[in-house]
């Protein structure tokens, strides 16, 4: 009996060595991308997100947007003559190896078309290089770190980047908080934070401020009283925190809770559900956004009314954002007539298209210029508010 | 100077975290000279226990003390259940084995309760109710809030129970005769069994106090809370005199006041680092540990 048990399972080995190399085989004979594009069936978008972990507000977020202008072109009759996008989800689990996995797998075991995500620049910088090796176009909704689209000419992004994000919060807090003295607050472990701090500390210099050397904590970090401390006896008169929502939350409630005032200014980084956590110590902080619910523009309160009804909450810039990028590609699918990635990236290369969060016309960077909005955090009920105080329109 | 008592604050609070959880290391290694590398984990566990309890009883919105203790006891209660069964289940049939097998059934005990947390909890951060109103005290220039002051105070107070057990009660005779000898204390009628695994129920019950209290002044949960935090804790216990229950208190305070001292300046960053190579140095020039002696009388 084991004697055959074991020959059982030489075999079975055998025969899943022998499924691996053909697997592999087949593997290199396909070619993504560069095989030919179907002509018929479903269009196959990947999508990968954070739907756990660290920045988990992010990747629903961006998820639901997806899926909303997703269900909306297909109730629409789809796109290239009636073919419908079918969305292939990922989760990256926040982490920025699994993002580079995700999207491997999106490419060349689904043959997704085009992929879309994701939000934070570090896992985006992960898995660009990817997409661009197997030249399938990639379109971020909103990684904002300069050197994203600077991976190669197929990735894509929608939103504003850091560099100009920088310019806005220093400029709002030099000409309308009227301060001089700023801390600085940076997770060194995010592209995205490294890069806004580097942005708002020459800008927030440039017109003439004084920055004190910016302090690094790591994500994840939960007690940032030692460094707040150190801050505080420096005396500043305002703070740039340019992490991620979890803890700007954290960081702004201990701020508080030792006897400092001072407005606490954040990117869109800040745009997280668990941003909320920061409760009452809210007040006084404003941050840099893509869009503003409260525009009472008709693309946006009919984007703003389509999202409550399917989920029954109000859409973030996050989700905007991610909504904004499926009309893109949708819009690039149809004129590149074909979903051949070639064709497709040089359709992604010419878009304007008008969307929740602005126009959207790629530039030669592959970027996208739109004005910011600076909003107020206000904090009521448990629930945490953006209102909005300016526009601060690119140069 | 302000300054200066102010991270001094920041510091005996953060400290007086890792010594609460020290308290757990040095207990059970005092018994079965067993590094129980799990214990980070039932930390975590505790809070997420608190956690889960504090929103039955909708506390966030009702903050009360008197909730927030029975909330406290209720998650104690629950992680003492919990050590009592991983004891049973992971550590009793190896006891016999060498240490180094123990030593890995821990390992192995910790990763399972971490990544079994990712899978159960999942892996997204989590923010622990207000069960009580935070509120924060200025003296002078300095600022500190009543959850640090609770952490302290339970620490303390903690500590000095824990020596009460030990040395003037009978469980505690019979855990230091286990500790001396376990079988010739099982030979002169010790249940030793039952010695070991209240020792593991006390442990695991002050890991989830620990939990529930720093979740209450750091409100941020995560499975993955009780790895770093545990580790550094081990520090602490090693740092003092591991076995040795005063000393886990010095340790952790030590720990939490170098960490504080060095997040003030521009290395923030290396904080970790140094709690590492502390435990490194200490192993070389010091062993036993700060409180520790060549014949270190153990828990």
């Amino acid at each position: 009996m084991s004697c055959g048990t074991y020959f059982g399972r030489r075999r079975l080995f055998a025969l899943i060595g022998a499924a691996l190399v053909a697997a592999a085989t087949t593997a290199c004979e396909r070619r993504p991308g560069t095989a030919e594009a179907d002509s018929t069936g479903d269009i196959l978008v990947g999508v990968y997100a954070s739907l756990s972990g660290d920045g988990a507000s992010f990747g629903q977020s961006s998820l639901e947007g997806i899926q909303l202008a997703t269900e909306q072109i297909n109730t629409a009759g789809g796109v290239l003559g009636g073919r419908q996008l079918r969305l292939l989800v990922e989760d990256d689990q926040s982490r920025p190896e699994e993002a580079s996995s995700a999207v491997t797998k999106l490419i060349t075991q689904d043959q997704v078309v085009a992929v879309l995500g994701e939000v934070a620049s570090r896992r985006t910088l992960a898995a660009a290089p990817v997409a661009q090796r197997y030249q399938i176009p990639m379109l971020t909704p909103a990684s904002t770190n300069e050197r994203v689209t600077q991976v190669g000419d197929y990735i894509f992004r929608i939103c504003f980047i850091d560099p100009f994000q920088g310019e806005v919060l220093a400029a709002f807090a030099y000409n309308d908080l009227e301060v001089r003295r700023a801390a600085v607050l940076k997770d060194l472990q995010q592209d995205y934070s490294v890069g806004l701090t580097d942005a708002v500390v020459r800008h927030f210099t440039a017109l003439g401020g004084e920055v004190l050397p910016p302090v690094s904590y790591s994500t994840g970090d939960a007690d940032f009283r030692a460094v707040l401390t150190q801050i505080r006896a420096l005396d500043p008169d305002v703070l740039f925190a340019t992490g991620y929502y979890q803890e700007a939350a954290t960081i702004v409630r201990q701020a508080r809770e030792l006897g400092m005032t001072m407005p606490i200014l954040g990117g869109d980084g800040w745009v997280g559900d668990a941003l909320r956590n920061g409760r009452e110590a809210l007040a006084n902080t404003y941050i840099s956004n893509h869009y503003s619910g409260d525009n009472p523009s008709p693309v946006v309160q009919d984007f703003v009314s389509s999202y409550r009804a399917k989920f029954n909450r109000e859409p973030d810039s996050i989700a905007a954002l991610s909504y904004d990028s499926v009309k893109v590609l949708a819009d690039a699918l149809e004129r590149a007539g074909t979903t051949a990635g070639a064709a497709v990236r040089d359709a992604l290369a010419t878009a304007d298209v008008a969307g929740v969060t602005g126009q959207l016309r790629m530039n030669e960077q592959r970027n996208v210029e739109k004005p910011a909005v600076i909003q107020e955090v206000t904090y009521a009920d448990g629930e945490v508010r953006f209102v909005y105080r300016t526009t601060i329109n690119p140069h | 100077m302000d300054t200066f008592l102010q991270q001094l604050i920041n510091g005996v609070s953060l400290g007086a975290i890792y010594a609460l959880i020290a308290l757990g290391y040095t207990m059970v290694y005092g018994v079965l000279r067993l590094i129980n590398f799990a214990h980070g984990d039932v930390y975590m566990l505790g809070a997420f226990a608190g956690y889960f309890l504090a929103n039955a009883l909708n506390l966030d919105a009702n903050p009360s003390v008197l909730w927030a203790i029975a909330v406290t006891i209720g998650a104690m209660a629950i992680c003492a259940g919990v050590g009592v069964l991983i004891e049973r289940l992971a550590y009793r049939p190896v006891r016999h084995h060498s240490r180094l097998t123990a030593l890995i059934t821990a390992m192995g005990v910790s990763l399972l309760l971490e990544y079994g947390g990712q899978v159960v909890f999942g892996a997204t951060p989590r923010f622990f109710p207000q069960m009580i109103r935070s509120e924060t005290y200025a003296i002078g220039g300095l600022q500190i809030t009543n959850q640090s002051l609770l952490i302290i105070v339970v620490a303390v107070v903690v500590m000095f129970g824990l020596e009460f057990i030990v040395h003037r009660t009978r469980i505690g005779k019979a855990m230091r005769a286990t500790s001396y000898n376990l079988p010739v204390a099982k030979l002169m009628g010790i249940n030793t069994d039952f010695v070991i695994a209240f020792t593991f129920a006390v442990g695991s019950a002050l890991a989830a106090a620990g939990g529930v209290m720093v979740a209450l002044a750091i409100p941020r949960i995560d499975p993955l809370m009780g790895l770093m935090t545990g580790l550094k804790a081990f520090v602490a216990a090693v740092l003092g005199g591991i076995g040795n229950i005063p000393g886990a208190m010095l340790g952790g305070l030590i720990i939490g006041l170098m960490e504080t001292w060095l997040s003030a300046t521009a290395y923030s960053t290396y904080r970790d680092a140094v709690a590492f190579a502390v435990l490194i140095l200490i192993l070389l020039v010091r062993p036993a540990g700060i409180m520790g002696s060549a014949v270190t009388e153990k828990v």
